[in-house]
């Protein structure tokens, strides 16, 4: 363990570009760029150093399952021989990227069945809640609850991916008083007893989102996965100022009130996305801190990338699992523990930015919730541009409304046919129409929602939802409303262009770009991340 | 009066259906009142009566005088002025019924233009036509008692190859006239054909037939393949036969075998005639109309159209010839005035010979011609595919064995170009560009074609003289001249040219000559529209290469390897390439045998493993290999309500998880032995044939018209399920394919894997974890 061997984390801050700041590193896929920012009006907002995780785990896990946050009583009590007990958790599009083993689904579950064990529960199925996201595969599986548990549940068909597409495996169990269903995974309904694993890592993940969102498919979701929402969730990270969490949250209250008794796990992870040390190590240290050998390994990283195949060099980051520690657990009734959460994740990744910015710039990493084990399609692109990054603000955007946002990735035509199908045929036929997510919306998701072959693809192969590649683009419809131009630099001409944006060779070219829509001499703010920040601006 | 003396008049002729002919029968029904005509056409397949209908009556030469008429008056014209007849000069007697001789018996004047035009047909069917037609016919208006006039049409060119004066008199009354015996050439020509008939039956021609079929087609099955044998060695004899009459035409002074066999057929009418009165009408080289029945009317792909088309094209940069050499041109209304002329004068004394031609007193200079064509193809450009307009070559009047070495040396490189391609194995876009190179090719081929044909008469310096004509001018009255004229004089060569008849070559022709409109739709589109419109019937689908890039190879590695240990994984891998090229050969043989060899492997497997582990297989190796556009084509025909169907050799549990996407299935399917599979096929698997028969028997059980469906393949194994329907697409083709799609006219896909998968040369399963 490292506890204790490092020095105090220091927050994140706030950095002024002046003639001396050398240039900033910048992902740009699975691969990076050094950029020079103009002085005098460029600020580079960085996120604070990792956390100290918990000293002990598992005792901390113990901890919260006996001595559970508002309405509960302990995990104990509320197991009995005989019951129906299902565990749900937290697919892979959580941590990002995956997490060294012992992943902590894998802790927890392991407390969880320990006590179950004990009470006398036999009855107890596990299920990946991945709602609309494709299935996970044995590999994944296994590194998600361990092998122990795998083993023992797996062949017995008691540890599953959710299927949302089983007419018989999934109920209504009623309406809210906005009108919406609530769609909701059978077994689970039918339980004494679920308990949700979550792995938060940003502010968006867990609360009621958990269970109305990860145990539901189509019909539930799309009542709150829609532009209008969307639009209106401002943003999406901020609970409080987000109609989807809202409508999550009125769901919730629809789940209670049918009876399904929810026993909600919560847990946060520091920032040591790359490691303190190691070959990525100085992806979360501060420029000017490089030692001279820091820069040797830069270059000749950057140097054995560029001569890569992108097959090659997307398998070696796929390779890399982040040495993530667990900073919280809390367990117990759903709000209360989820309020908990929220505050453990903001301090990990909450930056104060003074005043909006006329350039946001980014550089998009390799991975998105999307992706792991898999490509970085151009639509992925913009979700994690438009729809993660840009939203990891609380108060108001990043940047100024009308303002431009500039993204380096490669954004390469490239999909994977296994997992995003439904993707290529939205790249291929609906954005080469409209990239309208209004026009969208109305005159395209039904028919992919619907589609059999999707949903075939969905529920017997690993394919993300028909319906899926349109959530991405409403996940950036608020960027896109507020937003006065994006620009990607470093990507495939046509992709970029296809997605409705502009592209750039280069940084200079994409700024030079910007000012004509933001004028001459703009503010430029670049967002570090990741590891993870979140921008409270004033 | 012309149109008096021939009115009521009873007229049989041949070759109505030729540019000719068609013109004169127009001319007559038009321009002579009453006159009764007994059209004496093949009966071919549809009968005489039907064949005037379709191929003369409908010709577009008739425009103006239906629309005089009315559709039911020129109905009603046409049955009380003609009568068909079924006969065919190259069989004795004609080939008539009593009621086809009853009605030539009765008439008083006969026009035999009946010809074999093409300048490359085979020796014997040359004689049969051109030089025995005459002298059938002599000799069965003798039979029948009758002594019409008989004007039989001919061609300036049985003077031979020759300069200086071209007089109309008889062929053998020249000095330069080579002699032999008309008899003689006909033996000749007979027994070259079954001396070609016998070498190209020897077993060392056969089997290099079928080696050729075999390079041609692929493992397209036995049928298919002997089909195209046959075909092979049809052409080779009638290639050979062509050969013997160019080298006999030229061994007598002739520029090809049509003038030789025209120039011994006068002589054998000449002969046999006896005392029926015969007049020769003498063309040169019959083009486009100056006026009627319509200025630039034309009918077929005449002599000069193909290499003026050609050099629009860029494809004949040099032709031969000299500029101050005469080109005899003369419009197809000029010829038929002149017939409609001798016709009414009547028989004469002695030979009666009239050339109709204008070099002599008209010239149209070669060098002038070549400009008049660059001008007009300069303004008027020719656009190729790519919707570029192409310049039009500097002529350079190079000799024409320069040419000839030129467009050899060009040939031969290409021709080892495409040999290479066709070695390697690219498919789709590469492919393509084989294609591509076996067009061009064939086009330098065809212009060597042209170059040997039609050299001869670019730089045939005879003078054709034309007392007669002239002669017979002069005799006429000025409404005689009015309404059938035939002066080459007043021809303008300029206004010609670029007025009436490249205009008319160009659309006959269907040339592009416009740049694509912007955002107009291109041949794939319009194509694709095509195979997309509601109004098909049925899809059909092959599975490899054609929807995913895979095959039953890599089918069966990965399922073997599925639950292997790593050490037994690197085995599977070794064997199996060791044994791929035996493997690919017999796949190239025969598919079916393949296929029965191959899936022995699959022997003892059992069941259920093999259907769980398929499942897994879906998506690591069937769906990551996959072409999402052909699937998204799949399901864009399902959404057009056409019936989808996958036809493959591939077996049942490996197709099983496609079923969604299609209506139905056809596949291979193993027998099944106590929960295991015993290795052998339940049944002949669904290729080359066996998939034509496969998919006809399914259109005929749902009762969808194949004419009306959609085929979808990747290779020439498959032609017989793509030439079964009507909207074949080829799929990736490899570079047989390609170029016969592109040929056909058939739309061509290139539907690619997703980007960013990874090729693996022989994949195997990742390994399975557990129990």
């Amino acid at each position: 363990m490292t506890n204790g061997r490092h020095p105090a984390p220091r927050p994140g801050f706030v950095l002024d570009v002046d003639r001396n700041t050398p240039p900033i590193l910048f992902h740009h896929g699975p691969g990076f760029r050094l950029e020079k920012l103009p002085a005098g009006r460029s600020r580079v907002i960085y996120p604070a150093e990792p956390l100290e995780g918990l000293p002990d785990p598992e005792a901390a896990i113990r901890h919260a399952l006996l001595n559970p946050l508002g309405d509960s009583a302990p995990l104990p009590a509320l197991l009995r021989p005989g019951m129906k007990l299902t565990i749900a958790f937290d697919d892979i599009s959580l941590p990002l990227p995956p997490m060294r083993r012992p992943d902590i689904r894998q802790r927890v579950i392991e407390a969880v069945l320990d006590l179950a064990a004990d009470a006398g529960v036999d009855d107890v199925h596990l299920i990946a809640a991945l709602a609309i996201h494709r299935r996970m595969t044995e590999d994944e599986l296994r590194h998600a609850v361990g092998d122990r548990v795998y083993d023992a549940f797996a062949p017995k068909g008691l540890l599953y991916n959710l299927d949302a597409e089983d007419p018989d495996g999934m109920v209504i169990l009623g309406e809210t008083p906005h009108g919406e269903d609530v769609h909701f995974c059978r077994r689970a309904a039918e339980s004494d007893l679920v308990v949700y694993v979550n792995i938060n890592l940003v502010s968006m993940d867990g609360g009621h989102k958990s269970t109305a969102t990860g145990l539901a498919g189509y019909t539930g979701l799309r009542h709150h996965h829609n532009v209008h929402t969307l639009r209106n969730s401002k943003s999406l990270m901020d609970r409080k100022n987000s109609a989807l969490h809202a409508s999550n949250w009125r769901m919730g209250s629809v789940i209670r009130d049918a009876g399904v008794k929810i026993f909600q796990i919560e847990t946060t992870v520091n920032n040591d996305t790359f490691g303190r040390e190691g070959p990525l190590a100085l992806l979360q240290k501060r420029e000017w801190e490089w030692t001279g050998r820091d820069r040797a390994q830069f270059l000749a990283m950057r140097t054995g990338l560029d001569v890569l195949p992108s097959n090659t060099r997307r398998k070696i980051f796929d390779t890399w699992q982040a040495p993530y520690q667990m900073t919280s657990v809390q367990a117990g009734e759903v709000e209360a523990v989820h309020e908990v959460t929220t505050d453990n994740v903001y301090a990990q990744q909450l930056v104060p930015v003074e005043g909006q910015t006329d350039v946001l710039t980014m550089g998009l990493p390799y991975i998105c919730p999307y992706n792991v084990n898999s490509i970085m399609n151009p639509i992925l692109v913009m979700c994690l541009g438009l729809g993660y990054f840009f939203n990891l603000y609380r108060g108001r955007p990043l940047v100024r409304e009308g303002g431009v946002l500039v993204m380096s990735h490669p954004t390469p035509w490239e999909f994977h046919p296994v997992h995003h199908p439904s993707y290529i045929d939205f790249f291929e036929q609906v954005l080469a129409d409209t990239t309208d997510p209004v026009e969208i919306e109305r005159r395209y998701e039904k028919q992919f929602a619907e589609d059999e072959w999707y949903i075939h693809l969905y529920r017997t192969s690993y394919a993300y939802h028909g319906v899926h590649p349109f959530y991405m683009w409403y996940w950036g419809s608020h960027a896109l409303e507020h937003l006065g131009r994006v620009i990607i630099v470093g990507g495939d001409p046509a992709a970029v262009r296809r997605l409705g944006f502009q592209p750039a060779s280069t940084l200079s070219d994409a700024l030079e770009m910007a000012s004509d829509v933001v004028g001459p001499q703009p503010t430029i703010t670049h967002m570090k991340n990741p590891p993870l920040l979140m921008a409270d601006v004033t | 009066m012309i149109s008096e003396k021939l009115a009521g008049r009873h007229i049989a002729i041949t070759g109505a259906t030729g540019f000719l002919g068609t013109a004169l029968v127009e001319r007559l029904l038009r321009s002579v009142s009453d006159c009764h005509l007994v059209l004496v056409v093949r009966p071919g397949r549809r009968g005489a009566a039907q064949r005037v209908e379709r191929e003369i009556l409908r010709n577009n030469a008739f425009n103006s005088l239906r629309d005089r008429l009315g559709p039911d008056g020129f109905a009603e014209m046409a049955a009380r002025r003609i009568t068909p007849v079924a006969g065919d000069v190259t069989a004795e007697g004609l080939g008539l019924d009593d009621q086809g001789r009853a009605a030539l018996t009765g008439c008083d004047l006969f026009i035999h233009s009946a010809a074999m035009v093409s300048f490359d047909s085979p020796l014997d069917q040359a004689v049969e036509v051109n030089l025995l037609g005459p002298v059938r016919i002599a000799r069965t208006l003798a039979d029948l008692n009758a002594t019409p006039h008989l004007i039989a049409v001919s061609t300036c060119y049985v003077a031979g190859s020759r300069r200086g004066a071209a007089i109309e008199e008889p062929v053998d009354d020249s000095p330069f006239f080579v002699k032999a015996e008309w008899g003689a050439e006909v033996d000749a020509a007979r027994r070259s054909r079954h001396e070609a008939e016998a070498a190209s039956r020897t077993p060392e021609k056969l089997a290099s037939f079928r080696s050729d079929a075999r390079h041609y087609l692929g493992a397209a099955g036995i049928p298919a393949l002997a089909a195209k044998t046959e075909q092979l060695r049809a052409r080779w004899v009638n290639d050979r036969l062509a050969e013997a009459g160019r080298s006999r035409a030229a061994s007598l002074g002739f520029p090809d075998a049509y003038a030789y066999t025209k120039a011994f057929g006068e002589l054998a009418l000449a002969e046999t005639s006896g005392d029926i009165p015969v007049s020769i009408i003498r063309p040169s080289i019959i083009e486009s109309a100056l006026a009627e029945p319509a200025p630039g009317w034309i009918r077929g792909f005449r002599m000069a159209e193909p290499v003026i088309i050609a050099y629009a094209r860029g494809l004949l940069k040099e032709f031969p010839g000299t500029p101050e050499g005469t080109l005899d041109v003369i419009p197809v209304d000029l010829v038929v005035a002149s017939i409609c002329a001798v016709a009414a004068r009547g028989p004469i004394d002695g030979p009666d010979i009239i050339q109709v031609a204008s070099g002599t007193v008209n010239p149209l200079r070669y060098g002038h011609l070549v400009d008049l064509v660059r001008e007009w193809f300069t303004r008027h450009p020719v656009y190729d595919d790519r919707g570029q307009p192409i310049p039009v070559p500097e002529w350079s009047f190079p000799g024409r064995g320069r040419v000839t070495r030129q467009l050899e040396r060009a040939g031969t490189t290409l021709e080892r170009a495409q040999k290479i391609f066709e070695l390697l194995p690219v498919r789709g876009r590469r492919a393509q560009l084989g294609a591509r190179l076996e067009e061009q090719r064939e086009q330098i081929e065809r212009a060597r074609g042209y170059v040997d044909l039609y050299g001869a008469y670019a730089e045939c310096e005879a003078a054709f003289g034309l007392d007669r004509l002239l002669a017979l001018w002069d005799s006429l009255n000025d409404d005689d001249r009015e309404a059938f004229c035939f002066d080459p004089r007043i021809v303008d060569w300029g206004h010609y040219f670029h007025e009436i008849h490249l205009p008319s070559v160009v659309q006959s022709g269907r040339v592009s000559m416009s740049p694509p409109s912007q955002g107009g739709e291109t041949r794939s589109s319009r194509l694709r529209r095509q195979v997309l419109s509601p109004d098909r019937h049925l899809a059909a689908f092959d599975l490899e290469n054609t929807l995913i890039a895979s095959n039953v190879v890599a089918s069966f590695a990965w399922l073997a390897s599925r639950r292997l240990d790593s050490r037994d994984r690197l085995r599977l891998v070794a064997r199996t390439l060791a044994e791929a090229p035996a493997l690919l050969a017999l796949d190239r043989r025969d598919r079916s045998d393949f296929l029965r060899h191959f899936y022995r492997r699959y022997e003892g497997a059992p069941v259920d493993q093999i259907a769980e582990d398929s499942a897994e297989q879906f998506s690591d190796l069937i769906l990551s290999r996959a072409f999402p556009a052909a699937i998204r084509r799949v399901r864009e025909h399902r959404a057009l309500g056409h019936r989808t169907l996958l036809i493959t050799g591939a077996l049942d549990f490996v197709v099983e998880p496609l079923r969604p996407l299609f209506d139905d299935i056809v596949c291979a399917s193993l027998g099944i032995d106590d929960g295991t599979y015993n290795g052998r096929l339940r049944s002949v698997p669904p290729t080359g044939e066996a998939r034509f028969q496969a998919l006809t028997d399914y259109a005929d059980h749902h009762d969808l018209d194949l004419r009306e469906s959609v085929a979808y393949a990747d290779s020439t194994s498959d032609l017989p399920m793509l030439e079964a329907v009507g909207f074949p697409v080829a799929v990736n083709p490899e570079v047989r394919l390609a170029s016969l799609a592109r040929k056909r006219g058939w739309l061509t896909e290139d539907f690619a894997k997703a980007g960013g998968m990874t090729n693996r040369l022989l994949p195997l399963a990742p390994a399975r974890r557990g129990a």
